[in-house]
């Protein structure tokens, strides 16, 4: 700890944790219950964004944990089909929509934003307020949904099935419609922050690459989560009024669904990995105290990333039915979007060389995210190729690429970004130790979990199995027991933050001698309006000296 | 199904080749297998030359006091930005290629293929295939399929309720089985063996169970010959059980008396008087007809329209043994 601390005071920290009399931070600034639930404040919207995406990761995990454990034998285990099918829709809906698309933009994005742009608050207070509001909403149905009824189609809610299965989905499906207004509204507020806001002599090229990272997301957010609301008023209208629009049984078709969802879906999975890759570029700096590589390439690979994302969705439709040539040309796209992704991990990695690397909590988190987010895009390479596709869709091998990127890749950033910005969300230094070795743990058990499943999937085990054939038996074992291992880990990395809560000691403003304004200009925890006075840019993004 | 037939469906034997894939046995499969492979080499190269640099300098840069500072601040590179993006991209372009070429050649059936057509249903497949100027029907829960090896068969596919997915490993062969379209495959199995054929697009509670038996044996008179079987049914009560068995049907009706299922029980079925949505009606022969081909033409009071229609799967002396079976459930 006498480390970090000796570093923070390096350099032209302006830390207000002893000057300007005893302003209170902005945890302290007022109390009561309805000074949270009528916040305006960013940082306070951002904090219990956390909290609530933290509550759902929990409970997601434990689907996953109820899938895994029925999954130990070929047959029957603990439960029965019709229930494997809710929990595993469960798990997928839960940690799309509650956890992964706002964990890092609405959670940390909320809290870092206007502080990395010198600025009081966003542009919209009240609207980021409704924002977290919706999301409430949204969330209280989609738990409804499971508790009454229960819905068994899949996140992906394909028709006709979905359209005629008993279960809420008409309330499930209601419940992702208002959560992604919630989306689309901090995207938009995003937006303007990010182009009305900025400090005095930042001009873009010298903002942060998190904030690069984050307007790309707001921008896909913005653009394609109302394909996805129309989408899902369609199925519900096909569901309560019969209207045929994807069930053939009533004129429809059912692979206009499939184009409608994925429209929305494949640019949501960037929603998912930008935010994650924009806190990699911050964390990368801080703990190589270097500046991020290729800066440039960084910041347009992000809005190439954004752009590219709207037309390989039919990369998901292989053998859906579609055309040949449709197939054809989704492929050829899906092979362009791979490269940005490529050029940020180089980039990332080459920041590194000839850095000063230490290996706190945060950056052992980054290292695994470049471990495992390459794995994930790499094994996307099989999936793109058309005829390898054939063999390898609807199989475990998707499920290990698609959570190799998302948990490997998203997740492991939000951990790190927690773990990073945590001195200055909470003003409380962490056990290192703990942080660590927790760190490992997941890392370990998550390799454990997944890759095991790139094995089941081109052996031929198909998605969504509640039963399967007795020969995959081992390797589900081995993954399941991995998914136990990875649990504990995540336990133990979720109980080290809120035991710091309690125990932990102090935080200095600027534990990491980090570069950006958050770390030089406001104390940990923040006052309520962030800065005394609007600050001035630093000269450069990442304004290491050697 | 009982515990003894789940336990037999999924004791199914899937071969494999190596660590990675099932054993090809398609001349098709070369297609998937060799990108498989260019592409796998190419990652493991990839991920060598990603990761061991990262190693190298976690390690040989590790901060060893707390103040230490950067060797450099250099912060770009031109040329490697340049040749980062663009050997990739050549990289690509060539496995794109690969990859759009073997699936025309997957989809597109060559002349002269033999067609079969295909029905998927929750949670059975079924066949039709031509044959001495009849269509034999063979269908069920962990059905066999029997195709010669060496000769080419088109496939065409579809589904009478949601979608499904035809997948047969061993063949490298997938396609979704859609409501109200047909969708196309084509194979030539190259060794006789036995080879799983599963349904991989999620379609509900028995999604994982919907699996099939490709049998391939050596010669087309092994084939004609099981085909000749298949055309005729014998109507007797060992028949008339087997299919109730295999044809999906004790999903919802019971044989010892059980209510609580989607379809009245079989038990005491026969002679049985049941009041309708259309009336009252004795059960006999015609009604177990019509309940079979047209299941929402008279539907017991107190159950729901959910029973799928058999039209066109089970011919009439098959449902004749059907009825000679539950005439013997008293």
């Amino acid at each position: 700890m006498t480390e970090t601390t000796a570093a923070a005071h390096v350099g032209h920290d302006h830390g207000h944790d002893h000057a300007h009399g005893e302003e209170p931070n902005y945890l302290q600034a007022s109390h009561g219950l309805k000074s949270w639930i009528f916040t305006v404040d960013h940082k306070r919207l951002g904090v219990m964004y956390l909290a609530a995406v933290s509550f759902f990761f929990f409970v997601g995990g434990l689907a996953a944990l109820l899938v895994r454990t029925e999954l130990l034998t070929h047959t029957k285990t603990i439960m029965d089909a019709d229930t494997y099918n809710r929990f595993f829709t469960v798990h997928g809906a839960i940690m799309v929509f509650l956890v992964i698309i706002p964990s890092v933009p609405a959670g940390l994005g909320n809290f870092v934003l206007p502080l990395q742009l010198g600025a009081k608050d966003v542009a919209f207070p009240k609207l980021n307020l409704l924002s977290f509001w919706v999301y409430c909403t949204g969330a209280v149905m989609a738990v409804s949904a499971i508790l009454i009824g229960g819905v068994d189609t899949g996140w992906t809610f394909y028709t006709p099935y979905s359209s005629t299965t008993s279960g809420s989905v008409v309330m499930m499906v209601a419940a992702v419609f208002v959560l992604g207004f919630s989306s689309i509204f901090t995207g938009m507020n995003f937006i303007v922050t990010i182009h009305k806001l900025r400090p005095p002599g930042m001009t873009w090229f010298k903002m942060p690459l998190f904030l690069w990272g984050i307007y790309s997301t707001s921008i896909i957010q913005v653009m394609a989560t109302p394909v996805l609301a129309i989408t899902l008023l369609l199925l519900i209208m096909e569901r309560v009024i019969k209207v045929g629009i994807f069930d053939p049984a009533l004129g429809g078709d059912p692979v206009l669904f499939q184009h409608f969802f994925w429209f929305y879906s494949h640019p949501a999975v960037y929603i998912m990995i930008l935010p994650g890759m924009a806190v990699m570029s911050d964390m990368i700096a801080a703990f190589t105290k270097k500046r991020v590589f290729g800066y440039r390439f960084v910041a347009f690979s992000s809005l190439a990333i954004a752009v590219i994302s709207f037309i390989v969705w039919g990369h998901h439709m292989f053998v859906s039915g579609q055309s040949e040539l449709s197939s054809m040309v989704f492929s050829f796209l899906t092979f362009l979007v791979a490269i940005p992704s490529g050029v940020k991990v180089f980039n990332w990695i080459a920041t590194m060389y000839q850095g000063s690397v230490s290996f706190e909590t945060p950056m052992l988190y980054a290292l695994s995210f470049l471990f495992l987010f390459s794995i994930g895009g790499l094994t996307g390479i099989f999936l793109g190729t058309l005829s390898v596709d054939v063999h390898l869709h609807d199989t475990y091998f998707v499920v290990a690429h698609f959570h190799y990127v998302m948990m490997g890749g998203t997740i492991m950033a939000f951990f790190g970004g927690l773990y990073y910005w945590w001195p200055k969300i909470t003003g409380k230094m962490y056990f290192e130790r703990t942080g660590q070795i927790a760190a490992i743990m997941v890392f370990i058990g998550f390799n454990l979990t997944f890759f095991t499943q790139f094995f089941l999937g081109s052996r031929g085990m198909p998605r969504r199995y509640y039963n399967y054939l007795a020969e995959f038996e081992d390797l589900h074992k081995l993954s399941t027991f991995g998914a136990y291992f990875l649990f504990a880990g995540l336990l133990l990395s979720l109980g080290t933050l809120v035991h710091s809560l309690l125990k932990g000691p102090k935080a200095p403003a600027n534990p990491w001698g980090a570069k950006t304004l958050e770390w030089t200009h406001t104390a940990s925890p923040p006052i309520e309006h962030n800065f005394h006075e609007t600050p001035h840019a630093p000269a450069a993004p990442y304004d290491y000296d050697t | 199904m009982d515990a003894e037939q789940l336990k037999q469906l999924q004791s199914m034997h899937l071969p494999l080749d190596g660590v990675w894939l099932p054993k090809a046995t398609s001349t098709i499969a070369h297609v998937v297998d060799d990108p498989f492979w260019i592409i796998y080499w190419a990652c493991v190269i990839a991920f060598v030359l990603m990761m061991a640099p990262m190693f190298w300098f976690a390690w040989k840069y590790r901060r060893k006091s707390a103040e230490q500072k950067a060797l450099s601040q250099i912060d770009h590179s031109q040329a490697m930005e340049i040749a980062w993006s663009v050997l990739p991209l050549v990289f690509f372009f060539w496995v794109f290629v690969l990859g759009f070429r073997g699936f025309l050649e997957m989809f597109v059936a060559p002349a002269g293929a033999t067609e079969v057509q295909v029905q998927g249903q929750k949670w059975q497949w079924s066949m039709a295939y031509d044959h001495k100027g009849d269509r034999v029907s063979v269908g069920g829960v962990g059905a066999e399929f029997v195709f010669p090896k060496n000769k080419k068969f088109k496939l065409v596919l579809k589904s009478t309720d949601v979608l499904h997915s035809f997948y047969v490993p061993n063949f490298r062969i997938k396609t979704d089985v859609i409501p109200g379209r047909y969708t196309t495959l084509w194979f030539e199995a190259t060794e006789a063996g036995e080879y799983p054929l599963l349904c991989t697009e999620y379609c509900g509670t028995d999604h994982s169970n919907m699996l099939g038996k490709i049998k391939i044996v050596d010669t087309e008179a092994e084939w004609h010959a099981w085909l000749d079987k298949m055309n005729t049914t014998v109507v007797d009560v060992p028949t008339g059980k087997n299919l109730f068995e295999t044809k999906g049907c004790t999903a919802c009706h019971s044989v010892d008396g059980s209510t609580g299922l989607a379809g009245p029980t079989f038990k005491g079925l026969w002679g049985r008087n049941e009041q309708t949505n259309k009336g009252p009606i004795t059960v006999d022969a015609d009604y177990i007809t019509e309940s079979i081909l047209q299941p929402q033409a008279k539907l017991v009071n107190g159950y729901q329209p959910v029973m799928p229609t058999y039209q066109g799967q089970l011919k009439q002396d098959q449902i004749n043994a059907i009825i000679e079976y539950i005439k013997t459930l008293k």
